[in-house]
């Protein structure tokens, strides 16, 4: 059998900057809640949601990746050029293909970069770290640009009171580079395919196009079905990633689960038992859930508060449609 | 075990999970009308039923348990 050779693997690999776009338009659930039916109160109560930002037609997926990839690229001190591969996680490229992330790479002046965009809903930017985590250890590419960016707008239904209030658009983004340490845990991740019904879309494009349904598709959520996956799966997601990067919940030093619902996140952090030394992400309030978008947010606002030391253990955790989920214990950048 | 005693295990869970006083609980009591459960809540007291009787309520079923009596009645039937 032919030895075929390998690129030189490296000591380790972690995260080296972080970057955030969030759309100018603050949206409040008063201006939502009368095409539900519903009320500010009943919005927060259920979500913990208070605002949401939505993309105003120059804020295309593009756009917003490339800001929030800029932006990371700064944090990072790194130049556009030494980027070896974009991965953009997201679910709403308006066109089935090109992919975002070689269009993203061009607009950020990365010359001739891998570029391919990640598919795991919800749970897509925790995949596409590791992944880019992984080619950097291996010795394959330098650096790496991870980005997770949404127009969830593009794909509401306003009038639909399962998911309308919910979502919101946005774009966050970290670089992977080489380090002399270990960053990243393992990752531990799944899937369940057998609910794929529970987030997914109204009817296929095919469908609106021969005209079998009437409006283009948009997303719908089983929630109560949703909410029940997460509380009873996640918890054991969370400690098995937190168990192999060889911690207890007690030495993180943050927490950033995917911004669903925070009710989800207070089920997690109850069963998890986490002490107060622990800094848990509640994006959401401000930005609602931006899908693929939530993790790099979450973590960029908890930074921002000073809660997120560099250097320091944190577990992220992704979950979504698919169903798929993916958690890994990162070093804070 | 007996429809009494499946009772009381639930309005210390509803106490638990959903912050419902156990003196408000009664079996002709609707989760959603008067315990204010919200569907959330809900999903969050089946499965703390489910760890605590040993039974599988499918989601299916949870939209057919309106009163504490019909979840009372489920769990007896199943457990």
């Amino acid at each position: 059998m032919i030895n075929i050779k390998s690129a030189p693997a490296r000591t380790g690999a972690s995260i080296i900057g972080i970057g955030a776009y969030r759309p100018s338009r603050v949206v409040t659930n008063d201006e939502i809640a009368p095409l539900i039916d519903s009320s500010d109160e009943w919005i927060q109560q259920r979500t913990g949601i208070e605002t949401r930002r939505f993309a105003s037609e120059s804020e295309t997926l593009v756009a917003m990746a490339a800001a929030a990839a800029s932006d990371a690229l700064t944090d990072a001190k790194i130049k556009p050029e030494q980027i070896g591969v974009v991965l953009v996680a997201t679910l709403t490229n308006p066109v089935q293909f090109p992919a975002v992330a070689p269009t993203v790479a061009s607009t950020l002046g990365i010359p001739d970069p891998g570029a391919f965009d990640i598919g795991a809903a919800c749970a897509g930017f925790v995949y596409a770290l590791s992944a880019a985590a992984d080619m950097v250890k291996s010795g394959s590419i330098e650096y790496a640009l991870v980005i997770g960016a949404e127009r969830m707008t593009d794909v509401l239904d306003f009038s639909d009171r399962g998911s309308a209030f919910i979502f919101g658009d946005g774009a966050g983004a970290m670089v992977v580079g080489p380090a002399d340490f270990n960053g990243f845990g393992p990752v531990i991740f799944g899937s369940d395919g057998t609910q794929a019904d529970a987030i997914s879309m109204t009817s296929t494009w095919f469908d609106f196009r021969s005209g079998k349904v009437p409006q283009p598709p948009t997303l719908r959520m089983a929630g109560q079905q949703v909410f029940r996956w997460a509380v009873s799966e996640m918890v054991g997601v969370a400690q098995r990633a937190i168990t192999a990067a060889g911690l207890e919940p007690k030495d993180l030093a943050a927490f950033i689960p995917h911004q669903a619902n925070n009710r989800i996140t207070d089920a997690i952090v109850k069963a998890l038992d986490f002490p107060d030394t622990v800094a848990i992400a509640r994006d959401i309030r401000e930005s609602g859930n931006t899908t693929a978008a939530t993790v790099p947010l979450a973590l960029h606002a908890l930074r921002s508060e000073g809660r997120a030391p560099s250097g320091a253990p944190a577990l992220l955790l992704g979950f979504g449609a698919g169903l798929t989920y993916a958690a890994q214990v990162v070093a804070l950048p | 075990m007996t429809a009494e005693e499946v009772m009381r295990e639930m309005a210390a869970i509803l106490d638990e999970v959903a912050g419902v006083s156990a003196d408000q609980v009664a079996m002709h009591k609707s989760f959603t009308d008067d315990l204010e459960v919200d569907s959330l809540s809900m999903v969050e007291v089946v499965m703390a039923a489910e760890d605590k009787f040993g039974v599988k309520i499918p989601d299916e079923q949870v939209r057919n348990l309106r009163t504490v009596g019909d979840a009372v009645d489920f769990i007896v039937k199943s457990a």
